[in-house]
This record gives C-alpha cells, sequence and structure tokens, in this order.
C-alpha cells in the first residue's frame, strides 16, 4: 500500500444533452438548467416516456485528426472521441512527443452501441412463422443479409470506443471495458487508478460512453417501469429526492478523463485538476431489481472508498471530512430512499451538513457514462467553489432529509468529494477525490 | 513484494460439458465437439459448424433451489456462467449461499469478488419476434405507434435484464452471496484473461481474499452469428467439421463459434493455505496491451501480442525460457493467427519451434468472451497433471503443435494468450506451484 503511487488528473472532457464543452455545459448546471425535451431520434409520442435528454448537433469528426481512419463507427465511440479530445488536448497532450504509447492505457466503461432498429424489426417481421410462434431461420438469414448491415453491426460492440480511442491517441498500454449499468464509469476510473498506482502504466483514459436512446432501450426501461412517465410535465420530469419522483430521464453522452501518476504529471509541468483517492467497489448480493434496505453494497462502496482515501470519520469530529457528495440520485422511489439512507449510515452526524446534489435532474442519467460526467462536475465544483443544485425540487420527500441543495446553486469551499455510481444488476461504485492545494 | 495469487477452482464450461473432467477427457482423447449446428437452422449461413452443448446441458442443475425462480430471465449466456459459477465453487471446496445457504461459508461474502467478462448479448429474436408482430400493418409494415402503446406490452417486464453483460456477475454474486468488487469486462476473447488480471489485483489491494473470474458467452443465435459471418471471421466449412479449424495451417480459413467459458476460483496463496484448499497453479503475471491500429474483425499486431507477452513475462520476474508451453488463442483466423505466430518468434526466438502448444479451438470452438477461462482452466490442469493433451490434426510447419499422444511433462510455467477483435491483447503466466 505504501508504496503505491499517487493519481491525479490533469484533463477531462465530455459530450452531453447539454453541449459539447467543459466550460458551457458547467455554466448550464450552475444555472440549473436542462435540456430534457420530447424525443426526437424515433416516434416515441406513443410510448410511456416521450422525452429524454438527447444530444443535439454533434459531429464527432471535429474532434479528431483524420476522421476516415476511424471509418464507420457508433454514437458511442463518436461521443466517446469527442470527450476525450477535450480532456487529451486540457492535459497538454496534443502533440505531445514525450510519450511512450506502452506506457498509456485506457479504461473505458462504454455501453453497447445502437442497433439499427429499422432492419432488425424488418429481418424479424418478414421471418416470422405464424403457425410456429417463431422465426423462420431461414427467412431471417435472407431478410438479415438484405438489410443488416454487418459493418454497422459490428462497429456498436462495447469494445469499439476504446480501440477506437487508442487509435486516435496512440494508447499501446494497459486497455479494458467494462459494463456494469450505470455503475460502470466508477468502476472503470477506479480500476483505472489501480494499474497507475501499481505502475502498470504513467497515463491513462478513463470514463465512459453510452447511449440507450433508441426505440429498443427505452422499450426496456418502460417495462421495467423505471423512467418517469411525466409526459404532461417534460421540464420537470427529472425530480430526484422529490416526493413525487417518478423515475429517471434518460440522457445519453460520454464523460473522459485524463489520469496520471503524480509524477508523472509534475514531471511535465501538467496542471492538475484534482487527486483520486480513493476508490471502493462493491455488489449488492440482494436481488436482480432491487437495492437492499440496509443499503449494505451502496454503504460498503463508500466505507472502502473512505478508507481507501486514509479518512476516517470517527477522527473527523464535528467537521465533514468531505465536503460534497455527488448522489447516484435517478430519481426513482428506491434509489433516492435507499441512498439518502446509506449516506446516513456512513456519515452518521455529519450526513445532513454535506451537501449533496444529484445533476441527473438537469442532465438525465447518462448511464454507463453517468459516473464520469458526475466525477468531472466533482472537479469543476472544487476548481470554482460553486455546488450545482439539484433541480426540480420543490416538493421534497418528506422521508428524505438531506441537504440536496434545491433548485439554486451555492457557493461553497469544497477540497474533498465523494461521487457514487450505482449499477442496475447490483454493482457499487464510490469514488473520492480531492483538490490539491497547490492546483 | 505483492500478495502472491492462485488459481484454487476450476469449472470450465465447454461443448463437452460442465467442469474440467469432460473437457480434460475430450482433449487427453483428441475429440473435438465442433458439428453441424443445431440450435438454429443455419444450413443459409456462412459457416454450417459450432461446438454447442448438448440438451443434456440443463441449466436447474446448477442454480440453488432457493434461487431457481429466476432462471426465467436468464438469457444462455447466464445460464453459462451460473453452470461455471457452481463447478468452480464446488471444484475449490468452497461452500458459498449456493451450495449451502444455511451453512456458514468459507469466506465472508464481503471478501469474495466477481469478474465475470461478458459479450453483446444479442435479444432472443423470436421473443421480440412475437410481439413485434402484433404491431405490423396488414400490408406488413411496422406501426411504431402500435408498438409503444401496446406492441411493448407483450414483452416481459423484466426482459430487458435478459441481455445485460452483468446480469452474468449480478445473478452469481445473489446466487453465491459475493458482495467484494464485482466486475464485467467486455471485450471479446481477452474478456476472460482480463477479468482474472483484475481479479488478482483485486485480492493483491487487498479489497477480496477470493474472487470468481472469468468469462462466458454464446451466440448461437441467428443475429449473433449472423453478425460474426459478415466480420469474416468463421471458416466456410468447406471441410469436415473435425478439420473445420486449423490454426497456423496454410489451409486455415477462420475459427469456428463455440459456446462457454468458465469461471476460476481465484484466490490469495495465503487463504487457500489456511483454509486447506488446493493449488492448482500461481498467476505469475498478467500483460495487457492495446492495439492501435489492426485491431479489426480479421487483424492482429505482432508488436501488441510481443508487448503484452514481455510485460507478463517481467511481472513474473522470469525470462522466456522458462516458459514450458503455450496454449495461444489459435482461432484459425490466418492474420490473427500470423501476429501470433510472430509475436511468440519474436519472444522466443528459435525456441518457438520447440514449445509446445495446446490448440483448443479446434476442439472446444472460439468460446469469444469465454473462451480465455477455457484455456486457463486447461493451463492450470496442464501444471498440475504434468501431462499436455495431444495434438489435433496435422502437425504445422515450424511450430510444435503438439504429438499424437498426450506428453507428460513437469510443467513450470505456462504462457496463455488472448487476442480480442478490438485489438485488446494479454499475457497470462501460470506457474506451478513452488
Amino acid at each position: 500500500m505504501s508504496n503505491r503511487k499517487r493519481v491525479v488528473v490533469t484533463g477531462a472532457g465530455w459530450v452531453t444533452p447539454m453541449g459539447h464543452d467543459l466550460e458551457s455545459v458547467w455554466k448550464r448546471l450552475c444555472n440549473g438548467d436542462t435540456a430534457v425535451a420530447p424525443i426526437e431520434r424515433f416516434n416515441a409520442a406513443s410510448f410511456p416516456t416521450t422525452f429524454a435528454n438527447e444530444v443535439r448537433d454533434y459531429d464527432w469528426r471535429q474532434f479528431v485528426d483524420d476522421p476516415d481512419r476511424h471509418g464507420v463507427i457508433g454514437a458511442h465511440a463518436g461521443f466517446a472521441l469527442g470527450a476525450a479530445r477535450q480532456a487529451w488536448t486540457m492535459a497538454g497532450l496534443d502533440g505531445h512527443t514525450d510519450l511512450d504509447p506502452r506506457r498509456c492505457g485506457i479504461y473505458l466503461a462504454s455501453g453497447e452501441g445502437v442497433l439499427d432498429f429499422n432492419s432488425y424489426q424488418h429481418a424479424i417481421t418478414t421471418s416470422w412463422d405464424p403457425e410456429a410462434g417463431a422465426i423462420n431461420d431461414s427467412a431471417w438469414h435472407d431478410a438479415a443479409m438484405q438489410v443488416i448491415d454487418g459493418t454497422y453491426e459490428l462497429a456498436q460492440e462495447p469494445n469499439m470506443p476504446m480501440a477506437h480511442l487508442a487509435r486516435e491517441f496512440k494508447l499501446r498500454g494497459p486497455a479494458a471495458n467494462c459494463l456494469t449499468a450505470c455503475a460502470a464509469s466508477n468502476q472503470a476510473i477506479g480500476e483505472a487508478c489501480d494499474l497507475l498506482r501499481r505502475g502498470d502504466a504513467d497515463v491513462m483514459i478513463s470514463g465512459g460512453t453510452h447511449t440507450m436512446l433508441h426505440p429498443l432501450g427505452i422499450t426496456g426501461f418502460n417495462r421495467l417501469t423505471a423512467l418517469s412517465n411525466r409526459n404532461d410535465d417534460i421540464p420537470h420530469a427529472s425530480r430526484p429526492f422529490s416526493r413525487t419522483r417518478d423515475g429517471f430521464v434518460m440522457g445519453e453522452g460520454s464523460g473522459i478523463i485524463v489520469l496520471e501518476t503524480f509524477e508523472h504529471a509534475t514531471a511535465r509541468g501538467a496542471n492538475i485538476l484534482g487527486e483520486v483517492m480513493g476508490y471502493g467497489s462493491t455488489a449488492d448480493a440482494y436481488r436482480i431489481t432491487d437495492i437492499h434496505p440496509e443499503a449494505r453494497g451502496p454503504c460498503g462502496a463508500m466505507r472502502q472508498a473512505l478508507g481507501d482515501a486514509g479518512i476516517d470519520l470517527n477522527e473527523a469530529g464535528d467537521t465533514p471530512p468531505v465536503q460534497y457528495i455527488s448522489a447516484h440520485g435517478t430519481g426513482t422511489q428506491e434509489n433516492d430512499k435507499i441512498e439518502t439512507r446509506a449516506v446516513k449510515l456512513v456519515f452518521g452526524d455529519l450526513a445532513p451538513r454535506i451537501p449533496m446534489t444529484s445533476i441527473k435532474s438537469m442532465m438525465g442519467h447518462l448511464i454507463c457514462a453517468a459516473g464520469a460526467v458526475e466525477f468531472i462536475t466533482c472537479l469543476m465544483i472544487m476548481r470554482d467553489g460553486i455546488i450545482p443544485p439539484t433541480i426540480n425540487l420543490d416538493d421534497p420527500d418528506p422521508d428524505l432529509d438531506l441537504d440536496y441543495v434545491p433548485n439554486t446553486a451555492r457557493e461553497a469551499t469544497v477540497d474533498v468529494c465523494l461521487s457514487n455510481a450505482f449499477g442496475f444488476g447490483g454493482q457499487n461504485d464510490t469514488l473520492v477525490v480531492r483538490k490539491l492545494a497547490e492546483s | 513484494m505483492s500478495k502472491r495469487v492462485g488459481i484454487s477452482g476450476i469449472g470450465p464450461v465447454t461443448a463437452f460439458g460442465v467442469g474440467i473432467d469432460p473437457l480434460w477427457s475430450a482433449l487427453l482423447e483428441g475429440r473435438s465437439a465442433i458439428d453441424t449446428i443445431k440450435q438454429f437452422d443455419a444450413s443459409l449461413f456462412g459457416c454450417p459448424y459450432a461446438a454447442e452443448l448438448d440438451d443434456d446441458f440443463k441449466v436447474r442443475d446448477w442454480v440453488p433451489k432457493h434461487y431457481r425462480k429466476a432462471i426465467k430471465v436468464m438469457c444462455r449466456d447466464i445460464e453459462l456462467a451460473m453452470a461455471a459459477a457452481m463447478a468452480a465453487v464446488q471444484d475449490a471446496s468452497l461452500v458459498t449461499a449456493a451450495v449451502d445457504k444455511d451453512a456458514e461459508p468459507t469466506i465472508a461474502p464481503e471478501r469474495i469478488g466477481c469478474q465475470i467478462g461478458a459479450g453483446l448479448i444479442c435479444t432472443d429474436i423470436s421473443e421480440v419476434g412475437m410481439a413485434m408482430i402484433t404491431s405490423c400493418r396488414e400490408d406488413g409494415s411496422f406501426d411504431m405507434d402500435h408498438w409503444g402503446r401496446e406492441g411493448m406490452q407483450r414483452l416481459t417486464p423484466l426482459w430487458l435484464l435478459k441481455s445485460l453483460p452483468n446480469m452474468l456477475a449480478c445473478h452469481v454474486t445473489i446466487a453465491h452471496d459475493c458482495r467484494g468488487p464485482s466486475n464485467t469486462i467486455t471485450c471479446w476473447e481477452s474478456s476472460a484473461a482480463l477479468s482474472l488480471a483484475e481479479s488478482m489485483r483485486v485480492i493483491q489491494r487487498g479489497a477480496a481474499d477470493a474472487c470468481l473470474s472469468g468469462g462466458c458467452e454464446s451466440r448461437q443465435n441467428p443475429l449473433a452469428f449472423h453478425r460474426q459471418c459478415e466480420a469474416g471471421r468463421l471458416t466456410a466449412g468447406t471441410r469436415d467439421s473435425a478439420n473445420a479449424v486449423l490454426p497456423f495451417h496454410d489451409d486455415a480459413d477462420g475459427c469456428v463459434l463455440g459456446e462457454g467459458g468458465g469461471l476460476l476460483v481465484v484466490e490469495s496463496l495465503g487463504h487457500i493455505e489456511q483454509r486447506g484448499g488446493h493449488l492448482y497453479a500461481e498467476i505469475m503475471g498478467a500483460g495487457c496491451t492495446q492495439t492501435i491500429d489492426d485491431w479489426t474483425s480479421v487483424g492482429a499486431s505482432a508488436e501488441s501480442i510481443e508487448d503484452a507477452i514481455r510485460l507478463a513475462l517481467a511481472q513474473a520476474a522470469i525470462d522466456p525460457e522458462s516458459i514450458d508451453a503455450i496454449i495461444p488463442f489459435g482461432s484459425g483466423i490466418p492474420a490473427v493467427d500470423s501476429a501470433e505466430r510472430d509475436a511468440m518468434h519474436a519472444v522466443f526466438d528459435e525456441r518457438s519451434a520447440d514449445i509446445p502448444l495446446v490448440l483448443l479451438v479446434p476442439a472446444t470452438g472460439n468460446c469469444c468472451s469465454g473462451h480465455g477461462s477455457v484455456q486457463l482452466a486447461v493451463a492450470a490442469k496442464c501444471i498440475e497433471t504434468g501431462t499436455l493433451p495431444p495434438r489435433q490434426g496435422d502437425s504445422v510447419e515450424g511450430l510444435h503443435t503438439g504429438t499424437p499422444e498426450a506428453t507428460s511433462m513437469s510443467l513450470r510455467n505456462v504462457l496463455v494468450l488472448s487476442v480480442s477483435y478490438g485489438g485488446q491483447n494479454t499475457a497470462v503466466i501460470l506457474g506451478g506451484a513452488s
């Protein structure tokens, strides 16, 4: 443990429904803005949920040196390329010739890409055998050969974005992609840090990218009744910690950071945005769709991350050692209740004194990318001393009694942040990041 | 000095069956499980072959009674993972909640992690078709308005959960009550080896004492299979099934898919000793790299594979002379084989013609995200028994692809290679216990 290297963040970028660059999105978050609107990508007018936070007017080609090198790519890879370019540039690594590509790696959290619904649907419905009540495989094959584009399909694999990033930024070192639903990008960042701490790389790109904003994605979450159905009041649909919350609002996009060992970053004079202090990871191991009522998984992840960061709550006294919590805060009844309970169990009497917000109230839920954009938000909070609000919190749940910074941003000195991400399927991942005195 | 970590249980699942015994017997007898595809009518597809589990495989046999209700939301990949988990846990003589939910577990739930690689799971097109067909107009066109209003209601509420890659780990962690770090790595054929490397790191950093580690996948459905055909990775199947895959051979023209994978129990050596467990092999080192250009569906980079091997050797603190056998990916995809061969030659020089290789794809098919687990389980078994299975098919000039009969030899270290579509390369070195 004592030999482990310190890990710092030197670059950050995002492509989100609220914009495609760090500063303008940050400004909108501080203003309590939102990008939620009726879904335009496909006809969702009759779906139980008709709205989402879509990335609009985005072209990944503006962010790469030579778009032709990347060929056909999925939306997830396109988002990641834009976010990564911003992070790489911010870290001062564009044109940096001293980097050893073998010491630069990538640990990404990309979700699956987007299945071409029209061709998928066409192949299925034209090959349906009503008597058998099943697909006729030969007929399906004939239809698929006509309409399903193999090149497009292969570009949707979850490990494709990392391959494109490796190609763009010449990353030949340790490489992996994880897909643990909503927890994924916290997990990727945590595992990337572990590789750096061990000395397996000097620089790692990490974060997440995902879109489930397509007919089958919305169908799946609608069937699970996980999405808000507030179709008559779309701007206020994402309402974490509210009494009338009724589910999350879908978002999409990517958040990418550049992580480095402290010694590597300082040796090249990089600007340091924050130091990753702690990482905790657990599995609920409880039920497929429910979180353990005593929040054992989230509590475990937070306690591990705090312990990893060397924070002992028993020695904290009256001063919260963490000044901001980025909540997973999806806006589902269960998540917000159990996350609140978990924070109270972990922080005890200090819990109500730690501001905890959910930017999902503004940006929606970016699924595999959610943890990363929220982690980047933590960096911005520490930089500017402003905590963006949880919007739409005009009717608080009386049982949820923490400081959710309702509706209006707040100035605050924040030196240490804790960021939660809990996945559908039971994975829980928490990160602790601090501001460096000299940064 | 890092904590030493080893393998204390192996649970491969292949077309030969569940567990190491059916696989090992088949390998010693030189049998292949590759046959004409039975799970769907593949007569028109680009490749007629696969290695499929037979109808005797019933997931119920591997799911504890108290958890069987969940079977209805398990896709094939999840079923394979459930079987692999039970096989691995039993092989390691561990008591978990799935073995006996009323007994004291061998390891506290918080101290067992779970890293299970998975692929892009395809939805069951007949299940979706049942719903979609209700949203077609009389002229056959699709009515999205009807779908949103009524059609989608034909899908079971938990439909989405059948095809999320992290549901393999979700079900395994619930059934076995593993509450430590849990991850789902989705890097095609490198998924399982990357999971093993991560399990090792999780244990070394003190976050768990043991992990269920590996990967499982089945691409035996029309949509997933079609994608593979389109990718140009599969053999056209012009030879008989026993000779369908010819790794490193001049006549090679692609691989054959297999169902399966497996889970291994990865555990700190200290913990294995403390509980009186059995050590198959120590994980000496793991190297992983990314190919930056030639990562297409039929490509690979010798240089990046070589880098992975050298990283693993450095981590193991051994020289190439200490490698006694290699289990390469050996897929039969010509460009990937060529890159692997060049990488082995670069590291081992003239010895590359003499180090025995164990080729598994001709027997089990390419189990995709699970394939590394099959390789690692066989490597562990080779080390434990001091046996290398015989060669299947003809020898290959310039490589030692095995002998007609099984070979007995003391194995100090076995190198396992994975090369994925997408460019992730892994090299894992397993060492004989010392």
